[in-house]
């Protein structure tokens, strides 16, 4: 990869996150956490959700504070579903 | 089979509602007030001769043939000027009428060539059919007229006589046969809306031109066809029709190009097509075309198409034809071995929104049912997935809430990034009629698009917007409503959580969303945009109409809910006229994402996770869904370049073309171990594919497409699979290779199960298409024949939301080194990344894409008009011509991406709309200078397509 714009796919799915995150940050404050883990739970695969408790065990990781407040709330992959 | 038969009424249906009843040659008749005699008439069954009358365009009474009596009145009046009225009693045919017809017709033969027996309109002549009808048997005045007949008099070239016009490569103009009938200006300005034509010349001399005197492809003529269409005579001909001949069976069909999904009438002789004529009937299209539906299917027959399956096992081997057989058995072996080996979630699909609803379906049954995950996205990824998302949270369906007719009702229409003449002209055209006759136009675009000012039509408000400010733009416009107090209280307080109202209005109300603090964001006058939201929302039924402008950005769902809200809070949802109108790009993207192509949804947009849904396919496909979302396009060519997705079967897609980011789709692609392709020709991403399965076009099998307005139409077989199959055949004979028990022997099959596993298309058949001709989902019991608009009573979510929409600039960000902004869209000859139309004439109009760029720009840069300049942003760079040009901002560039050595997507970047994924083309930071030529990643691209396309000579047998 030879330029700027290609990230590895956990630099991508921090980005992603925090884009989530953003949106939901000028959304009523108890709804915020919620929405964000709801979204990431509605619309990542199990690979991309295993990969951010991955990158979530990481200090400085990068993920606004939200993600980190949502993430009690996003489903770890191979558990049942609620 | 026989030709489908239209009746020509001779004049436009009237809409009053009162009725009145006259008698016609002894026949009582009721008619709605306003309705012409001639119409009448012929709805009595009694064809008054006529010439100058077609019921695509007003009448204009100029041909004298359809004259008639009424008694109690003097004179002659023309049938098709003079309205029915209550207790008329009117004669078409009297002695007195028969003379003066039969003198006309000798008028108008006396200066006309009489070459009947080859003339290419011979079968299909009106002039002809007059004559007949008023029984001429001689010309008084002789035959041998002045401007029509002879290319020569006395031996010297006859400078009254006209050559025909053949610069146009799909209709010939033959001034010599023209009869100054005026149907072709007419229909030119009253049905498609260009005013390209007029009459020159006076008397005898008289005839059609184009422009000031201009052949025709270099006048304003967009080849539309509508003209042509609407000429009695062989004066405007389909030039297919002079080399074939005239049909002798049709079928109706619908296009298979934009989302507007028009009618098509396909004319044949034997299994060749002859042409393409719109169809009156057809609910979206109203019997208008465009020039890509209209005349660009040559790519249908094209020496390009692929007609047997092809393997490889390494991406730089050339091609191996196979049978077919030896084909699906390649790819279920790999793709078994690929799950044994890296699991089960290691493969996938994509499923093609130029496909029908019953490919895609099965296509996405494949996935969920054979490949057992839910891997599946389609195209809709990169168009309007922020569409689905926005407005199924604000309103609860993911779709537009009109049809097309509604813009007959609508007093102000705001298009939102969207460029309908280009990208779907025959939709234009409807709202153009619309504007002409007073409707008021908001568009919200970074560049002057056609519509703000083109002949009898401009827009009371342009807000040119720099790229990347829709939400902000929105808002603001949501600031004014709110602030000025012109929101619609009863309308919310009925339809609306008020609270939730309440809660976004004083987030809308805040002096941060003003128009004059965001001015410097994005560029608009605030005053301008004041007046543009005061309009909207006193000016009557407000409907608002977008596109990919809105979409493909990083906030392009929360575009789409700032739409929505804007929507609510001026009452405009739920009646004629009004609501929120996504222009969707491609024939069948509406119909592919309700058919369940979306890794998270299953067919009409129920979510995995959900249960009982599951339920209903697992028990008729005798398998266990997983309640887990699977990849969406760019997710799995991340994994794959992570080495977790290593298989893929893409139908009627490119995504090397389509998708952004080029080099890195080309990275995913190289990682992954069996790349499979279905479609029609080579296309780029075939460039990295292990298995090519050849496609069949819309005019080999049969389906349903799904429109913009939630239209379900059916496509028609018209001629043989020259592959030897429908692209459902194909996908069902890889599923039986895979072991899976599928026994469809018709399309109509599938539909029957879509209806039964799907409560919107509960009542969907191809017995009620046959009857109905087409229908609107949801179509169910409670709304046995569809619905063409939603929302009457209340939501579908049950109350509407709104949600606040926080602006938030994207990162793509100008800069010292990429000071200019580029952003993206289409042209009307080419149809998105330009694989059908590229193999078509079309390219006459538009043979590479162009750079458009301020002169301000160009200037600071040394850059004059076609230069070839180079083009860099941080993901990449690539060259093309330059086009100087004031519809663009200084600071903003545009292109199209139609042709794929532009390569316009290695430069366009990942960054993608926040909840879809949906990628951002519609702003990309770049920098422009001056070029010698091809940059060396396109001279690559280049010589590795070439390499890649090799298929392998099978030596002879001796």
């Amino acid at each position: 990869m030879d330029s700027e714009s290609h990230k590895t796919t956990a630099e991508k799915l921090v980005y992603m996150a925090n884009q989530i995150a953003t949106f939901f940050h000028s959304q009523p404050m108890d709804e915020a956490a919620a929405g964000v883990a709801e979204h990431i739970n509605h619309f990542w695969e199990p690979r991309m959700r295993q990969q951010l408790f991955d990158i979530l065990e990481q200090p400085d990781n990068g993920l606004d504070p939200l993600v980190l407040e949502a993430a009690k709330q996003i489903r770890k992959p191979g558990t049942v579903s609620a | 089979m026989s030709l489908v038969h239209e009746i020509d009424y001779g004049t436009p249906a009237s809409l009053s509602e009162k009725m009145v009843t006259l008698t016609i040659d002894g026949n009582e008749v009721t008619v709605p007030e306003g309705t012409s005699l001639m119409r009448a008439a012929m709805e009595a069954g009694i064809q008054v001769p006529k010439l100058c009358a077609t019921d695509m365009v007003d009448a204009f009474g100029s041909c004298r043939l359809c004259l008639i009596e009424i008694e109690g009145r003097n004179g002659t009046p023309a049938s098709c000027t003079t309205p029915a009225m209550e207790g008329l009693v009117v004669h078409t045919q009297t002695k007195r009428l028969k003379d003066i017809r039969k003198g006309v017709m000798e008028l108008y033969i006396s200066d006309h060539p009489l070459d009947c027996l080859t003339c290419a309109a011979n079968g299909d002549c009106e002039l002809q059919d007059m004559a007949g009808a008023v029984g001429l048997r001689d010309v008084r005045y002789g035959y041998e007229g002045d401007n029509h007949v002879f290319t020569k008099a006395d031996g010297i070239a006859n400078d009254r006589w006209m050559p025909k016009d053949e610069s146009n490569p799909y209709f010939t103009y033959d001034p010599a046969k023209c009869i100054v009938c005026s149907r072709c200006v007419r229909a030119c300005e009253e049905v498609q809306g260009t005013f390209a034509l007029t009459i020159e010349g006076r008397g005898f001399s008289s005839r059609v031109s184009p422009g000031m005197h201009e052949n025709f492809l270099d006048s304003e003529c967009v080849s539309c066809g509508a003209c042509v269409q609407a000429c009695p005579t062989a004066t405007l001909t389909e030039k297919s029709v002079i080399q074939i001949g005239q049909p002798e069976h049709s079928k109706v069909t619908t296009c298979a190009y934009c989302g507007v999904g028009c009618s098509f009438k396909a004319e044949m002789r034997g299994e060749e097509l002859v042409r393409m004529v719109p169809y009156k009937d057809g609910k979206a299209n109203r019997g208008h075309s465009c020039v890509k539906g209209r005349f660009a299917y040559g790519y249908s027959t094209h020496k390009d198409r692929i007609l047997n399956p092809m393997i490889r096992e390494k991406i730089t081997d050339p091609w191996r034809e196979v049978s077919w057989d030896e084909a699906y058995k390649y790819v279920a072996n790999e793709f078994r071995r690929l799950q044994y080996q890296y699991g089960r979630n290691s493969v996938g699909g994509i499923t093609s929104s130029r496909c029908t609803n019953e490919e895609t379906y099965l296509v996405q049954k494949l996935v969920r049912a054979g490949f057992g995950n839910n891997n599946v996205d389609t195209c809709a990824r990169v168009c309007h997935s922020p569409t689905g998302y926005g407005l199924k949270t604000t309103f609860g369906t993911s779709a537009g809430t009109q049809d097309f007719d509604s813009v007959e009702h609508t007093d102000v229409v705001m298009v939102i990034g969207a460029n309908p003449t280009d990208g779907h002209p025959v939709f234009a055209s409807r709202l153009k009629k619309r504007l002409r006759k007073g409707a008021k136009l908001i568009v919200v675009d970074p560049r002057r698009i056609d519509l703000v000012r083109s002949p009898h039509v401009s827009a009371a408000q342009h807000l040119q917007l720099r790229p990347g400010t829709n939400v902000a733009v929105v808002t603001s416009l949501a600031h004014v409503v709110v602030t000025e107090g012109l929101f619609d209280e009863k309308f919310i307080r009925e339809r609306c959580d008020w609270e939730e109202f309440q809660d976004w209005a004083a987030f809308v109300s805040s002096p941060e969303h003003s128009p004059e603090a965001i001015e410097e964001l994005t560029g608009v006058n605030p005053q301008t945009l004041r007046e543009a939201a005061r309009l909207f929302a006193t000016g009557g039924n407000g409907a608002i109409y977008y596109g990919l402008g809105v979409t493909e950005h990083s906030q392009g769902s929360t575009t789409v809910m700032a739409i929505a809200n804007l929507a609510m809070a001026t009452g405009n949802i739920g009646r004629k006229g009004v609501g929120v109108n996504p222009l969707r790009g491609q024939n069948n993207v509406q119909g592919s994402c309700d058919m369940g192509s979306f890794p998270h949804e299953l067919p009409g947009y129920r979510h995995v996770s959900d249960e009982s849904t599951r339920d209903i396919f697992d028990k008729l496909w005798g398998v266990k869904i997983q309640d887990e979302p699977g990849l969406r396009i760019p997710n799995m060519l991340d994994a794959a370049v992570d080495g977790t997705f290593k298989g893929i079967y893409i139908q009627g897609e490119d995504i090397l073309q389509s998708d952004p980011d080029t080099k890195h789709v080309a990275a995913g692609l190289e990682a992954m171990e069996c790349v499979v392709v279905h479609d029609l020709f080579l296309n780029e991403t075939a460039n990295y594919a292990h298995v090519f399965l050849p496609g069949s076009t819309f005019l080999e099998k049969d389906g349903t497409f799904t429109n913009a307005e939630r239209r379900i139409n059916r496509v028609r077989k018209v001629m043989s699979p020259l592959n030897g199959y429908a692209d459902w055949e194909v996908t069902q004979n890889l599923a039986k290779a895979m072991g899976l028990n599928w026994n469809y022997t018709h399309p109509s099959q599938v539909m029957d199960e879509i209806a039964m596993t799907t409560p919107s298309f509960a009542g969907v058949s191809y017995e009620l298409l046959e009857k109905e001709g087409s229908v609107q989902w949801p179509c169910n019991e409670k709304a046995p024949l569809g619905t063409p608009i939603m929302h009457i009573d209340g939501f579908a979510r049950g109350k509407g939301k709104f949600i606040r929409t926080e602006y938030v600039a994207t990162d793509e960000r100008t800069g010292p080194r990429f000071p200019l902004l580029l952003t993206t869209g289409r042209i009307l000859s080419q149809y998105n990344v330009g694989a059908q139309t590229r193999r078509t004439d079309n390219v006459m109009w538009h043979e590479e894409d162009r750079l458009e760029i301020h002169a301000h720009d160009a200037e600071n840069r040394g850059i004059r008009d076609g230069d070839w300049v180079k083009i860099s942003s941080r993901s990449g760079e690539t060259t093309l011509r330059a086009l100087i040009t004031d519809r663009v901002s200084p600071g903003v560039v545009y292109t199209t991406f139609h042709h794929p050595t532009t390569q316009a997507n290695v430069i366009t970047t990942d960054f993608s709309d926040w909840a879809t994924n949906c990628p951002e083309y519609k702003v990309t930071a770049v920098q422009v200078g001056a070029s010698n030529g091809p940059s060396d990643w396109q001279v690559q691209y280049d010589e590795q397509a070439r390499q890649s396309r090799r298929i392998k000579i099978l030596d002879a047998a001796e």
